[in-house]
């Protein structure tokens, strides 16, 4: 019969409907909104009915793995002062694909080697793409990948080129974003470190 | 027993052509070397006698030291097998090479793109324009002796970012004045756009080719008007704009005008290295971002001859299928847009394409520019999580979804009519055009480069190839859905079967080391086949990037599809072609 088809895809757009409401019902008195626990449950493979976030009340939590904009790592040392990881070996301004990072290294005005902390490190927010090579071929895992998506400014002329200390955050401000990645790093350099004691005792 | 394996003197081709063609036989490059003014005859021999009908690449190479530019053609039989590639030499000064349009109509586009970015002139080509760029353009930006407006070097990584860091943004230089040029004697104040009247003489030309006499119009009762859909058009999926002639309602030709999104995608591609080119093969087809890293990652490691290890292969294989899903979710609920059915299923289907967006951000760290791929593997290795997450989603709720969205359009009388009988390429058009993917597949040619030349481990896992016989509209909306489904029963056998183990060969290098050589890797990405054409030198650069973009070359057929059509339709067909800017412009 011509029409059939359209009122059962009604009935889809139906359901719809109603399956929201019905999720409604059910978390009656727990809050389908606003709360972590509702937030996952609408987000994940279970959901039925309207999958809406609302942002900014609410905010979809990111998985450790997300990428957004790289920072620079230092270690803070019990007097208080800061040692950066970065040992300004350029490897990470050499793998950037849109060519975004500039290092400025210097060099000790009495041996004339280099410096190993970068003077300073400046990374075009503009530019970057985002693609986490520098994170992940960075040898000393000074460089990583920030969960901080909400960077929005007033005047990109001004504010869009970060520098080394709007780009510094603790070691400790990484653990707390990548666990796990801290803990199998951790681990890594443990283990490296270890082998090199053994060798020099030989 | 193919060609490929038979020593050279007793190669068929070369036998036949004995000296016309000869075999190309420098280090690590493949095919044929036919003389220009051999290459019609050769042609025809290839496609009518050797059965090798579908023209899948055409590209251009300058090889500048040698003073010579190269146009390189890759064929294949719709029947499956290698490809028959062949090439043609000409001088870099008089660069002039004979059109194949009249024997392979797919070639058309990508002859404009070789003649608009490297200059090769190709004689006897209906309509030979600029396409990509505009015609107050000075060069062919390809030719290796040409420089962007902020040039810095010719490769990466630039000097200037380590180790003295002098930082500087691209608006402090000066943007125009020395950085641009004009051909001679351009004024751009004074500029009148002689393009848009070629674009209206190549439209008229193509009615009058088709109509068959040279002055249809006075036979009309009404006159004829043209009109301009685009680039600013909501339904046109970005800026993509299509010059129609009307006959009242009814379409008698059409030309799309396309580039404005381009950026030489391909022109960067040769200033980086290896490794920097797999984020940028994100952004040519921004929904499936996965198995663009998948094509670019097959030329290079073939060029490499390296392998990546089984779990690595499954992993890619899930990746490559689920984008597969999200493209294909996503062109249907686009395309209902398109008919007019505003949002609600678009929407339906978005909310499933967010779950596997989930599942790619938790293992790549981005939802669209997943950057996953590296040569010989991958980035990192697919978590538990992740895993326990695509079971439930392949297993558990995308089959009973996609039924829904069966029942919910399939017998809709509205999608019926709009779309039965609407757009039709037959199937000998749909191979002479180059179409891929789903567009060829739903003109009744089971072609699908995971069955008929199988990469990767696509021949172990048990799936059909979608056909449907019609060619028009609805059938390529059906295809899609039954496209969906396949790809379902292949991620189901892959996360059934992964085994355990490293996800990539050797240490992660950011410096690959590609010997020097030639490589063509093909995909079969969601909207046709995707090809990488790739010439290194032995630098860490290539010399030669090209993409064979599907979503470019699937366009070569729109005037054809649209012809003899309304003009309300225009936009429901170019919604079934499914196209993405980012890839067609590049």
């Amino acid at each position: 019969m011509f029409g059939m088809g359209l009122i059962k895809g009604l009935g889809v757009t139906l359901k719809h409907f109603i399956g929201t409401y019905i999720d409604d019902i059910r978390w009656l008195g727990r809050g389908r909104y606003y709360n972590e626990q509702a937030l996952e449950q609408r987000q994940g493979p279970k959901a039925r009915g309207v999958f809406t976030v609302q942002y900014p009340e609410e905010k979809l939590p990111v998985p450790e793995e997300f990428r957004y904009i790289p920072f620079l790592l230092y270690e803070e040392n019990e007097d208080g002062t800061h040692q950066d990881r970065c040992t300004s070996c350029g490897i990470c301004a050499k793998v950037c694909p849109p060519q975004c990072i500039w290092i400025v290294r210097s060099n000790d005005p009495e041996t004339g080697r280099p410096v190993p902390e970068p003077t300073d490190f400046f990374i075009d927010i503009d530019i970057c793409m985002n693609c986490g090579l520098c994170a992940e071929y960075c040898p000393f895992d000074a460089i990583k990948m920030d969960h901080d998506y909400e960077l929005a400014s007033y005047d990109r002329f001004q504010h869009h080129i970060f520098n080394k200390e709007r780009l510094s955050k603790p070691v400790s401000y990484y653990a707390q974003i990548r666990p796990h990645n801290y803990q199998r790093e951790e681990q890594e350099r443990a283990e490296k470190e270890a082998a090199k004691a053994a060798r020099r005792k030989e | 027993m193919t060609e490929e394996t038979k020593t050279k003197a007793e190669d068929p081709i070369v036998a036949r052509f004995k000296d016309q063609v000869s075999m190309d036989d420098r280090q690590a490059y493949e095919g044929y070397l036919v003389k220009p003014e051999n290459l019609i005859e050769f042609a025809r021999t290839l496609k009518e006698e050797l059965g090798y009908d579908y023209l899948s690449s055409v590209t251009g190479v300058d090889y500048l030291p040698d003073e010579k530019l190269e146009v390189v053609y890759h064929a294949y039989r719709t029947s499956g097998g290698p490809a028959a590639v062949f090439k043609v030499q000409v001088p870099r000064a008089e660069p002039v090479v004979p059109s194949l349009v009249p024997i392979y109509p797919g070639a058309d586009f990508q002859e404009r793109e070789a003649w608009d970015l490297l200059g090769i002139r190709f004689t006897g080509h209906p309509d030979l324009r600029r396409i990509l760029l505009w015609e107050g353009f000075e060069g062919h930006p390809l030719r290796k002796d040409w420089r962007e407006a902020y040039f810095e070097e010719e490769r990466k990584p630039f000097k200037n970012r380590w180790p003295e860091g002098n930082v500087y943004r691209v608006e402090d230089k000066k943007a125009f004045g020395k950085n641009v040029s004009y051909p001679d004697e351009f004024t751009p104040e004074g500029w009148v756009p002689e393009g848009e009247q070629s674009l209206y003489a190549a439209l008229e030309a193509s009615e009058q080719i088709r109509s068959g006499n040279g002055n249809g119009r006075e036979d009309e009762l009404g006159e004829e008007v043209v009109v301009n859909l685009g680039p600013q058009h909501p339904s046109t999926h970005g800026v993509f704009r299509m010059v129609v002639t009307l006959d009242g309602e009814t379409i008698t030709s059409l030309k799309p005008v396309m580039g404005y999104l381009h950026r030489n995608h391909e022109k960067i591609g040769e200033r980086n290295t290896f490794l920097m080119n797999m984020p940028f093969t994100d952004r040519l087809d921004y929904i499936c971002s996965m198995s663009n890293n998948f094509g670019y990652a097959l030329a290079v490691e073939k060029l490499m001859g390296i392998q990546p290890p089984e779990r690595a292969e499954y992993i890619r294989i899930i990746m490559a299928e689920l984008t597969r899903i999200v493209n294909h979710l996503w062109a249907i609920g686009f395309l209902l847009n398109d008919l007019g059915a505003f949002f609600t299923p678009a929407l339906y289907v978005i909310n499933e394409r967010e779950l596997i967006l989930d599942v790619f951000e938790a293992v790549s760290g981005s939802r669209m520019m997943c950057n996953y791929f590296r040569f010989g593997g991958l980035a990192r290795d697919l978590s538990d999580d992740a895993l326990q997450k695509i079971k439930e989603i392949v297993n558990n709720r995308l089959p009973a979804k996609v039924d829904e969205l069966d029942v919910y359009l399939t017998g809709n009388e509205i999608v019926r009519t709009r779309g039965e009988g609407v757009g039709v390429l037959t199937a000998e058009q749909a191979i002479d055009y180059s179409a891929a993917g789903p567009v060829l597949r739903a003109s009744g040619v089971a072609y699908d480069v995971r069955k008929a030349d199988p990469y990767s481990i696509y021949d172990r896992f048990d799936f059909d190839v979608a056909v449907r016989p019609n060619g028009d509209v609805y059938d390529r909306y059906l295809v899609r859905i039954d496209e969906i489904r396949q790809s379902l029963r292949i991620v189901q056998q892959a996360v059934r079967d992964i085994p355990g183990g490293e996800y990539q060969t050797g240490k992660p290098q950011y410096q690959v080391r590609v010997p020097a050589g030639e490589s063509y890797g093909r995909v079969e990405n969601p909207k046709g086949e995707l090809g990488y054409y790739v010439v290194s030198d032995g630098k860490p650069n290539p010399w030669r990037y090209h993409v064979r973009a599907p979503s470019f070359i699937n366009l070569t057929g729109m005037e054809q599809m649209c012809i003899g059509q309304k003009i309300a339709d225009v936009v429901a067909i170019l919604g079934s072609i499914d196209i993405v800017l980012g890839e067609t412009d590049r």
